[in-house]
């Protein structure tokens, strides 16, 4: 797993919700199936206003974000406890997520599933960082680099082993808390 | 130790747990749904192998109930999904919208959103339903794939809501590493006043501490104030405790809880054994205040989030287009009960819907009579369109044709738990938590309305 992530940011606010991230039409739509999941990633964030987000982070008819690292505020992920939410934006391409804080039930669906790492900024970033700014971050250095500024994250501690191993299960197996298939 | 702490140490097997400590926590009762059941099997079968086994298949409990009335045809697969699992694992506990085992469920949308379209297996709503069929033992550990699972706390149980990938460790495996929660104590004392229900005391509380002012924290109510709290009502305010962001509410157990668990234990024959937990003398609280529930008044939380609280006589200058009543947290028999007493011998002014969490809550409006009339037809009269098919419906938006979905930008008030945009359908629309009476007054106004002018005063 390389510790290095890099890519455009895509800039939210405070307190995005799993509605705004995947709106519940989209939950008859079942993330183990190949398709279905897919499809999943096409919709993420699609219930953020268009007034607020303009740009928007699928480009319409397209599956896959050009945005892999997300910024945003307080709360994020707050809401209900649906894993569509996480599955969508890694689905669509997002990597990692750097907030302020983070409701419980999503920050736990991004470690279970190994889809993207919920990371928290020492510090507010979504004040001043930009959508389509080129960021470096750097997991095992704890930094966001984003025009030669560097920016301090809080340690993932022991969610980043799950999250590296790729999920709850894939962790399990290694350390031996269920059986090796 | 609190009553959280105590639950997770004996489902631990251990004699002591502090705040902070990571515990494998032996599960008594898994609950899934509609939109989350097929993807936790799908991890189930994925990670355990096509041909495993659940833990143990007496204590899944399956509950169609979000997307049911709905021709979405994907939305119809899903629940037949469900029932394709529950016949290879021999799981009892599945409240199927239809009776026979080998047809397919299939919405009749030419029959209409209003009259009966369920068999007599199906339960409604799965938080009301667990409480009703009698899956909601005191001193236990319940784990379900929605965040309103938290409601289960009424009882006396940890109960908390979580993803398909770790229900799908759950359904393998019997067991969950969870991280014991610090727990914030509310002493509620005095009772609830005249026109004011537990809708508006946990509004009020969730705008005291901020809608995320309880994350990754248990959130407590005892006192003798919640002693004077009916099942009802202790199920509404835990139900909304993720609403603060809390991984579970939590109330004491007493002869109330009893006498509710019980009765609904004997009418369905589930497992009847319990022991519910107490708290020791010595708890440490990250947060600890007292609330006079006498001092509460008719409460609403603004658009966009559960903590913009208000109170309602100050907002009577937002007008409405839509008045709701329903789901989990608004939808049971003394919710509907409370509607109509404000409504009953008036005419709403604005488009009111009525979705009862459960089969049962339909048949009890049916039956109990107000001057001679029943609640469902006093509710009609007053122009609430009422639908017998009990679900979570408009409360989550879901497909487009669900019942009561806010399918333009509108404003709504309603008597469900969560207003974040977009949450009960367009997301340029505005919605307004309350109790029901609050609600009830504001459809018959068109505006923010305080119920207590608008209620017979005995």
């Amino acid at each position: 797993m390389s510790t290095i992530l890099e890519g455009a940011l895509y800039v939210m606010r405070d307190n995005v919700d799993t509605d705004q991230i995947i709106p519940a039409q989209y939950l008859n739509l079942v993330p183990t199936i190949p398709e279905e999941y897919e499809k999943l990633g096409g919709y993420a964030l699609i219930g953020l206003s268009e007034a607020q987000h303009p740009e928007r982070f699928i480009a319409p008819g397209e599956l896959k974000t050009r945005y892999p690292l997300l910024i945003a505020g307080r709360n994020f992920g707050c809401g209900s406890s649906r894993e569509h939410a996480p599955i969508a934006l890694g689905a669509a391409g997002a990597q990692a997520v750097i907030a302020e804080s983070y409701a419980r039930i999503f920050f736990r669906n991004c470690v279970a599933t190994g889809e993207l790492y919920p990371i928290e900024s020492a510090v507010r970033l979504c004040d001043t960082l930009k959508t389509g700014q080129i960021g470096r971050l750097d997991l095992d250095a704890g930094t966001l680099v984003v025009e030669g500024v560097i920016h301090r994250l809080k340690p993932l501690g022991e969610a980043r082993p799950v999250i590296d191993a790729g999920g709850l299960f894939k962790y399990a197996r290694r350390n031996h808390l269920i059986p090796v298939r | 130790m609190t009553l959280t702490e105590k639950l997770l140490a004996r489902a631990g097997g251990k004699m002591r747990v502090a705040p902070g400590e990571n515990v494998w926590v032996q599960v008594d009762v898994l609950m899934t749904h509609d939109v989350c059941g097929p993807g936790t099997i799908g991890v189930f079968h994925r990670e355990f192998g096509r041909d495993a086994k659940v833990w143990d298949a007496s204590r899944i409990v399956i509950i169609p109930d979000h997307y049911i009335f709905t021709a979405d045809s994907r939305s119809n697969r899903n629940v037949d999904l469900l029932r394709e699992f529950v016949r290879e694992q021999g799981i009892r506990w599945f409240y199927d919208v239809i009776d026979d085992p080998k047809s397919v469920w299939k919405f009749d949308a030419a029959k209409g959103q209003l009259k009966r379209q369920y068999g007599d297996a199906f339960a409604g709503v799965c938080h009301t339903a667990l409480a009703a069929k009698g899956h909601t033992r005191p001193g236990e550990v319940l784990l379900g794939t929605d965040s309103h699972t938290c409601m289960a706390g009424a009882f006396n149980l940890f109960a908390t809501g979580i993803g398909n990938t770790d229900a799908g460790f759950v359904m393998g495996t019997g067991k969950l590493l969870l991280k014991v929660p610090e727990t914030m104590r509310f002493r509620l004392e005095g009772a609830l006043p005249f026109g004011v229900m537990a809708k508006d005391a946990i509004l009020h509380v969730i705008g005291e501490i901020g809608f995320d002012g309880a994350t990754y924290r248990a959130m407590q109510f005892d006192g003798e104030g919640a002693r004077s709290l009916s099942m009802d009502d202790r199920m509404t305010i835990a139900n909304m405790a993720i609403e603060a962001g809390g991984k579970n509410g939590i109330f004491e157990f007493d002869a109330k809880t009893k006498a509710y668990v019980d009765a609904r234990i004997r009418a369905n024959g589930t497992r009847a054994a319990y022991e519910p937990v107490e708290a020791d003398r010595e708890q440490k609280f990250v947060y600890d205040k007292t609330f006079d529930l006498s001092k509460i008044e008719p409460t609403v939380a603004k658009h966009p989030d559960p903590g913009q609280r208000a109170l309602a006589r100050d907002c009577g200058d937002i007008a409405l287009d839509r008045a709701y009543i329903g789901s989990c947290t608004g939808g049971k028999a003394s919710d509907f009960l409370a509607f109509a007493r404000v409504v009953k011998g008036k005419r709403v002014k604005i488009d009111t819907f009525g979705v009862p969490a459960t089969p049962e809550v339909v048949r009890e409006l049916q039956v109990f009579q107000m001057d001679g009339k029943s609640a469902w037809r006093v509710l009609e009269e007053a122009g609430v369109r009422m639908t017998e098919n009990a679900s979570c419906a408009a409360c989550l938006g879901g497909p487009e044709d669900t019942f009561g979905r806010l399918n333009r930008p509108m404003n709504c008030i309603t008597a469900t738990n969560r207003n974040f945009p977009g949450r009960m359908g367009h997301k340029d629309s505005k919605v307004y938590l309350a109790s029901p009476y609050t609600v009830a007054a504001s459809a018959l106004t068109g505006r923010i309305t305080d119920p207590r002018e608008h209620l017979p005063s005995s």
